[in-house]
């Protein structure tokens, strides 16, 4: 592997990267033909199927599967016993990290079972009917144990003890006693009392968020099939086929090449499909039935038992001067891991105040298990949360010393050369001119009118580089097969061509992307942390590079002339050396290939490093009905700065996509338990995600600051859009109301008792 | 339990299939025919990624039980193209970027060549609420609304209604 650390960005004129071409994975997906998780068939196929503890929080005294086992039709019966036991050991899974140790446990329930759905055994059957009869037949016996949701009574000396081995991390001394406070984290510099001293106005606001799902609309799904002599082969929707290699041969107890994994057509994932579920399941079913098992999760499955994002506590401080300068910021979060430690706390604690240059800020953080479902990541893992308090309280401050919010943003916000509140100094970003965009655009001057209010607020998320690989072959024919290792979930096949192409010199449609399989390519970290164009990209642009090297070689075999002397110009590699004026295109090079030195590869595997962190800035103006509590969004405006748009339209898509993810965690979304710790809305009816009636159009503004650090300047877009709606749809609720809201869901009976509340006084 | 014999029409051809009687039009669809274009993403009836056509009636197959589609017709999405050709509403998704990770892309079209059969030139609120039981969690709805204009009007033989303002892009030293 090689750093990529001269990229040379790309000065000459774009012919293709820019433009708004057809996605070339785009008649598959309008026409059913495109095969996702659960659209693979295989002969003699086996229905898996998961049984699911009952209770919040249970020690298991013993699972007897014999009856299941009897049952005609029944071929493999799993527990707990059929993967290995691992020790503690944490790696990166997008940007959370995952532990060995625990993700055995949570695929799998051992001693105890962590919340409600997690899984205690499995079954393989010849069809669904036997599958859930056997299910029926399994007999566990419980220790049902009291159960804790909260995280401040999780944080209580007395609460129930999820885990009697976890001892903080992160306090000194280490605590001689275990707890459900997996880590304490802490960022920051300066004095915060010098700061707060020195502030005319300051505020400080506790506020609360609700777990909310990613809600990816294909359920998680996988066919596995593993042969006598234990080669396997995995099938399955995934956000990185690498990291499902990885995880899934460490829980097997596999060399990771013995494993071939092949990521289908992935809808959606936002972080949720960055880890494991049923996969290492159905491969311990297929390995003991020897033959192929598919699962799929129902959508209550999907919602008991796989990753939302954490609900959390947070409290906010923040004193700035009557001119407008902040003098300080503090921020305490509390973030629920779920059953597992592990929640997004650290990159929340990190990004929370990051929009802003302070000379005096602290953010602490706390990382809290509780009987809810391990969280995984969701888009911009951490932040969303953090930064709606802080933008919340921003906003506040801004009213109260009498300046426009956007004007209190720019006289505070950070840019090329801030020192971070986590510690270096940013390159460069374009809030600054996310906010002037803001500040100009007609939305933000449109009138309003009773019950109506506008909202502001900036979101930053980091972006993440990581090891890649690409290939591009080169056909007789001068096409190009273009084999990348990062599923594609929302055009990527569009962009990584469109650069390859234009650092080719060739026309698009000769570009024929796929997504490779665990055996096509070194190792790829997953899609996520909105890395895919960015490292993708970069991979892609020296494997196409690697390409034109090789081809102008063979030029100057053909000329004989010495390599100097040619060059590579829209396709052709030109001599530029004496005599006549000479070109070959590439696919006059690649039809003669054979005779001149063989056939031609380009590959590069790469760490892409250099990612630039994208921020934005959203307007929304929403209407509250003073007599339901109902929201209702009447106009949005997404800003953000994406480095370069290699495809507009899917920038949009994915301004567009977070803002209302957004609008959904803001006005919606959140999980209902009961006392018991039984989830009351695990369906799409109850856990109400925005649908097409709900939300107005999308505006966007792409701003474009180059990241200096990739060859077209892309920064990666995917994450940042969610990260400020709730800010600024809180701000704008607000403000159409009179009373700020702190505690989301700002669903009608809240909304509508704040209200009422008000009026009463 | 003996499985039934089900004769049915699907997409035009005549089709038949044993079924178990707590099979859904969407296994049936699925798992016997292999017509995956139909997904499942709830089971329940609440994302519409599995809308079909039964007998001229927008339907989610997964609320349908395989015997129901005895002598009726079923429509998909793998009838929608006419050959090589994509229907005006696919070419539209497509040339409005109107689909992120597809897999609601199925279900809304058909849903949305439904409005159309009904109602040629609908507004963009008809557009919203005739689509509003289809989920689609990338989009943010956006460009599917944007596609299924700009494709009534191409069915209409008009020109697309000029779409407000919507993006702007702004380079920056």
């Amino acid at each position: 592997m090689n750093d990529m650390t001269n990229p040379n960005l790309v000065a000459r004129e774009l012919k293709i990267v820019g433009t708004r071409p057809l996605r070339p994975d785009g008649a598959d997906k309008v026409t059913g033909r495109a095969k996702f998780g659960a659209d693979m068939h295989l002969p003699n196929m086996l229905v898996g199927r998961v049984l699911r503890s009952p209770h919040a929080h249970a020690r298991i005294r013993s699972i007897d599967t014999s009856k299941a086992q009897s049952l005609k039709g029944v071929k493999a019966v799993i527990t707990s016993a059929d993967l290995c036991d691992l020790p503690s050991e944490f790696i990166p899974a997008g940007e959370m990290m995952v532990n060995f140790k625990d993700m055995t446990r949570n695929v799998m329930a051992r001693e105890k079972a962590l919340y409600e759905g997690h899984a205690v055994a499995a079954v393989a059957a010849v069809n669904d009917r036997i599958a859930a009869q056997a299910l029926a037949l399994i007999e566990v016996d419980y220790e049902v144990l009291p159960h804790v949701m909260d995280v401040d009574e999780a944080m209580q000396p007395d609460a129930p003890l999820l885990h009697d081995d976890m001892f903080t991390i992160g306090v000194e001394p280490t605590p001689d006693k275990p707890s459900n406070i997996a880590k304490r984290v802490e960022f920051g510099f300066g004095d915060l009392e010098a700061g707060f001293s020195k502030a005319d106005v300051i505020v400080e606001r506790e506020f609360s968020t609700k777990p909310v799902h990613q809600g990816y609309i294909e359920p998680h799904a996988c066919l596995a099939s593993v042969s006598e002599d234990g080669q396997a082969e995995l099938w399955c929707t995934t956000q990185g086929q690498f990291i499902v290699r990885a995880f899934c041969a460490k829980l097997l107890g596999m060399e990771v090449s013995q494993l071939r994994v092949t990521a289908s057509e992935i809808g959606g994932g936002f972080g949720g499909k960055t880890v494991v579920y049923i996969e290492p399941l159905a491969l311990a079913l297929s390995r003991k039935a020897c033959k192929p098992v598919k699962m799929v999760m129902s959508r209550t499955e999907v919602l008991q038992a796989s990753g939302p994002t954490s609900g959390a506590r947070i409290r906010v401080k923040v004193g700035a001067t009557k001119d407008g300068r902040i003098t300080a910021g503090d921020a305490l979060l509390k973030y629920q891991a779920g059953a597992f430690q592990g929640s997004p706390v650290q990159p929340g604690a990190m990004c929370a105040f990051a929009p802003y240059d302070l000379e005096n800020v602290r953010i602490v953080g706390f990382d809290i298990v509780v009987n809810r479902p391990k969280v995984a990541a969701y888009r911009a893992p951490g932040g969303p949360i953090a930064e709606f308090a802080v933008e919340s309280v921003i906003d506040e401050v801004a009213m109260k010393i009498g300046l426009d919010p956007i004007e209190f943003r720019l006289k505070n916000a950070a840019q090329e050369g801030t020192r971070a509140p986590y510690g270096p100094k940013l390159g460069p970003i374009g809030l600054v001119q996310t906010l002037q965009a803001a500040r100009a655009h007609a939305h933000y001057s449109a009138p309003l009118k009773a019950n109506q209010g506008r909202g502001v607020a900036s979101g930053f998320w980091f972006n993440i580089g990581g090891e890649t690989c690409a290939s591009l072959n080169l056909g007789e024919d001068g096409s190009v097969a273009m084999v990348v290792g990062t599923p594609d979930i929302g055009g990527s096949r569009a962009s990584l061509s469109m650069m390859a192409a234009e650092e080719l010199g060739i026309s698009l449609e000769h570009i024929h992307p796929i997504v490779g399989d665990t055996s096509a390519l070194g190792f790829n970290f997953l899609t996520g942390g909105s890395r895919v164009t960015f490292s993708s990209g970069m991979a892609v642009v020296q494997a196409a590079r690697d390409v034109i090297e090789q081809l102008r070689e063979r030029a100057s075999k053909i000329w004989e002339v010495p390599l100097a002397d040619v060059e590579w110009v829209e396709g052709h590699a030109r001599c530029a050396g004496p005599g006549e004026a000479r070109s070959l295109s590439l696919a006059e090079l690649a039809r003669t290939a054979g005779k001149t030195g063989g056939p031609i590869i380009g590959n590069a595997a790469i760490n892409a490093t250099g990612a630039g962190p994208s921020l934005a800035t959203h307007l929304v103006d929403v209407e509250v009905d003073p007599e339901t509590g109902k929201v209702t969004i009447l106009r949005y405006t997404a800003i953000q700065d994406a480095g370069k748009a290699i495809h507009p339209a899917y920038v949009e898509g994915q301004m567009q996509g977070g803002a209302v993810q957004g609008i959904g965690w803001a006005l919606n979304e959140e999980y209902i338990y009961d006392d018991k710790g039984h989830l009351l809305n695990p369906g799409f009816l109850d856990y109400r995600i925005p649908v097409c009636s709900d939300v107005p159009m999308i505006d966007t503004v792409i701003v474009e600051v180059p990241n200096p650090n990739h060859p077209y300047g892309v920064r990666g877009v995917g994450e940042t859009p969610i990260v400020p709606p709730m800010g600024a749809i809180a701000n704008a609720v607000s403000h159409a109301t009179g009373v700020r809201f702190t505690d989301l869901p700002m669903s009608p009976p809240r909304v509508l008792a704040a209200i009422d509340a008000q009026q009463s006084q | 339990m003996s499985k039934r014999h089900v004769t049915t029409s699907v997409n035009g051809d005549s089709v038949e299939f044993l079924c178990s009687t707590e099979q859904t039009l969407l296994d049936v669809l699925r798992d016997e025919l292999f017509l995956t274009g139909s997904k499942e993403g709830c089971g329940s009836g609440d994302c519409g990624a599995c809308s079909v056509m039964l007998d001229g009636r927008l339907v989610c197959a997964c609320l349908v039980l395989g015997v129901e589609a005895n002598g009726r017709e079923v429509e998909t999405i793998e009838g929608m193209s006419d050959g090589e050709k994509l229907h005006p509403l696919q070419q539209k998704f497509l040339e409005h970027a109107a689909l992120q990770c597809g897999i609601c892309t199925p279900g809304i079209l058909v849903a949305a060549k439904a409005l159309l059969e009904k109602n040629p030139d609908p507004t963009e609120t008809e557009v919203r609420y005739w689509l509003a039981g289809n989920l689609c969690r990338c989009t943010g709805y956006d460009k599917i609304v944007r596609a299924v204009l700009d494709a009534a009007a191409a069915m209409r033989g008009a020109s697309a209604k000029p779409a407000a303002a919507s993006s702007v892009q702004m380079q920056s030293a």
